[in-house]
């Protein structure tokens, strides 16, 4: 058995529940499991069985309600407002729309991630959302508008964004769903061979069958459990 | 050095960029914010020209003390006193000086078309000193005639050309209260709230031109001290050794009692002031509107920022950066366009109304207030930012 404490996620019977009274329901039901430091896991299910549940838990950007979740060691449970802001600069999230900021160029959205990180001067940190922007292939396009962006190009910069702050944990909901087949496989390519070169963990949630190959391990979830790995 | 840290901690400037990406927006708020301003301005400019104008003359009186009497309550209801109260004060060992001045208003009979306009008339001994004007002597000399008079130049144009004629070597003359005068003279004094013109004459002149004035009776007393003199001690000692009939204040104070009537006993102080206060209100709604729809347009990228590990705080820097962006961007023009109407409004009413440190940077206040506050209010809607709903 690996030593639990090097971990990048600890889940032990991690219940949630939504509404009060009559309309209570519970969406996640003891769910426990873990992700080891530069693995890539996908997580599958139907739609509503508490996948994006369990992934605004562990991206501390829900309260838990009961249960152990550990991230980087850090229990959650119980953790202060504070406590959860802070951990969130070192996951990183890219969503299912690319949530852009609008009005900056490709490059600024990138430095907006980039300047999450201390102790990096102006130039430093503008340099290396360049090189991020390079590393998804997008160096053509740094003072363009998100609006002047394919849907492609914007999942690009989404994931260059969240590298930018240099995540230990990279959290992916739904990244392709809005892409064509060959875009979203490039871009999940991308996304796993950038986070392994930083030792990024990757937990994907995604519908998508034709990128399942990429995980080193795959997750099934129904109605808020999930299923034994066959 | 702090310079180069700050340089170097610089982030991107999301509240600069947020505004400025939307040119139709910030048109829209800078020319709201610029009109509260220009409202502003002119509100309290007027007001504040209003009660400057109220004191042109008295500003101009070559005087430490002034002897009114105590039923005077402003410029526009003069009583008289007798003029023994002068002689008496000479007695006071640190007087050196004393002018008696009649004070009152009388018909002026504009030469040009012949209509009679209500005049600020002001008779003096013409070998004393009234006025801190250096020429004022050589053109007080001219008073000794007999009906002569020295017109004031910035009187309102409905008394007539007197001054471009005068200067065009024209003889000057027209009737005060149905008697022949001449124009002898171009003094420059101002007009006030009461009066829309002055003119000032000599002592017998002046009572030829109102007959019903008691004799030995005058309206002002003016009282010039030695130079190191402790004015307020003198004011004191005058009080108690004067009859009840007449009332000794410092000039400073006889400006303040004038203002201080214009302010107190008529409305204009509330009009202009609740102008200005409209002007206020009409810039925090604009405002207001203004970063709350910004707000809410940005909430899910708000909420993206905040997924990011961006904390509230730093989010509710980047709205009152964008509020402090919005008041400097909107006074400036606020503050050229109050320039340009003060000088307007200079040039045809002959107010006073000039642009002060002082109301420039309390406008200032009130337009950062107003954004700020419009700002706080704002930033209400941001607590509606949850980074758990944007997945």
């Amino acid at each position: 058995m690996r030593n639990i404490h090097n971990n990048t996620l600890n889940i032990v019977s991690l219940n949630h529940w939504y509404g009060h009274g009559e309309m209570r329901r519970h969406v996640l039901q003891s769910v426990s499991m873990e992700i080891s430091p530069g693995e890539v896991v996908l997580l599958t299910g139907p739609s509503g069985c508490g996948k994006t549940t369990l992934l605004t838990l562990i991206g501390a950007l829900r309260k838990v309600q009961d249960g152990d979740l550990k991230v980087f060691g850090k229990q959650l449970f119980g953790a202060s407002r504070k406590t959860r802001q802070n951990l969130r600069k070192n996951i990183g999230m890219i969503f299912q729309g690319h949530n852009l900021l609008r009005c900056l160029t490709a490059e600024q959205n990138v430095q907006m991630g980039a300047d999450l990180l201390n102790g990096f001067s102006y130039k430093a940190r503008r340099a290396q959302s360049r090189e991020w922007l390079r590393a998804v292939g997008l160096e053509d396009h740094l003072s363009k508008l998100p609006h002047d962006l394919s849907g492609g190009q914007k999942q690009r910069v989404a994931i260059a964004r969240a590298l930018a702050a240099r995540p230990k944990l990279l959290l992916a909901d739904e990244p392709t769903s809005a892409l064509d087949s060959s875009t979203g496989r490039e871009i999940v390519d991308l996304l796993k061979k950038l986070a392994l070169e930083q030792s990024c963990s990757v937990l994907m949630v995604t519908h998508d069958p034709r990128i399942l190959d990429v995980a080193d391990r795959l997750l099934r979830m129904e109605d808020g459990q999930i299923l034994p790995s066959v | 050095m702090e310079l180069n840290n700050f340089f170097k901690k610089r982030k991107i400037p999301l509240a600069w960029l947020l505004l400025t990406r939307q040119p139709l927006r910030i048109m829209v708020a800078i020319a709201g914010i610029a009109f509260a301003g220009i409202l502003m301005f002119m509100q309290l400019g007027f007001r504040d020209g209003l009660f400057d104008a109220s004191v042109t003359v008295h500003k101009l009186f070559d005087a430490d003390l002034v002897l009114i009497s105590p039923r005077s309550k402003s410029s526009i209801s003069m009583s008289g006193f007798p003029r023994r109260r002068l002689i008496q004060a000479m007695a006071h060992r640190d007087v050196v000086g004393t002018t008696a001045v009649n004070w009152n208003f009388l018909l002026w009979r504009n030469p040009e078309n012949l209509s009679t306009r209500s005049i600020l008339a002001l008779g003096f001994e013409p070998s004393k000193p009234l006025l801190i004007d250096s020429d004022f002597e050589r053109k007080a000399k001219t008073l000794k005639n007999k009906g002569r008079v020295l017109f004031d130049d910035l009187s309102r144009d409905e008394f007539g050309p007197i001054s471009s004629w005068f200067q065009s070597g024209r003889l000057v003359e027209t009737e005060v209260a149905g008697k022949r005068v001449r124009v002898s003279g171009i003094v420059s004094l101002g007009p006030s709230f009461g009066a829309d013109g002055n003119l000032i004459t000599s002592s017998e002149t002046y009572l030829e031109l109102s007959p019903g004035n008691p004799k030995g009776s005058i309206e002002i007393g003016l009282v010039r001290l030695k130079k190191e003199s402790d004015i307020e001690k003198v004011v004191r000692s005058l009080n108690l050794s004067l009859p009840s009939d007449v009332k000794v204040l410092s000039l400073k104070s006889f400006i303040d009692f004038e203002k201080n009537y214009w302010k107190s006993s008529t409305s204009i102080g509330f009009i202009f002031t609740l102008g200005a206060a409209m002007g206020f209100i009409v810039g925090c709604v604009i405002v207001y509107q203004i970063l709350y729809s910004d707000v809410s347009d940005h909430l899910p990228e708000y909420a993206t920022l905040m997924a990011m590990g961006y904390n509230l705080r730093s989010l509710l820097g980047v709205v009152a950066r964008e509020g402090l962006i919005l008041s400097i961007m909107g006074y400036i023009p606020a503050y050229v366009s109050g320039q340009a109407l003060y000088s307007l409004v200079r040039s045809s009413t002959k107010l006073p109304v000039e642009m002060s440190f002082t109301r420039a940077s309390i406008i200032f206040c009130l337009i950062l207030f107003m954004c700020m506050g419009s700002a706080l209010a704002a930033m209400k809607k941001l607590a509606d930012a949850d980074p758990a709903e944007i997945f």
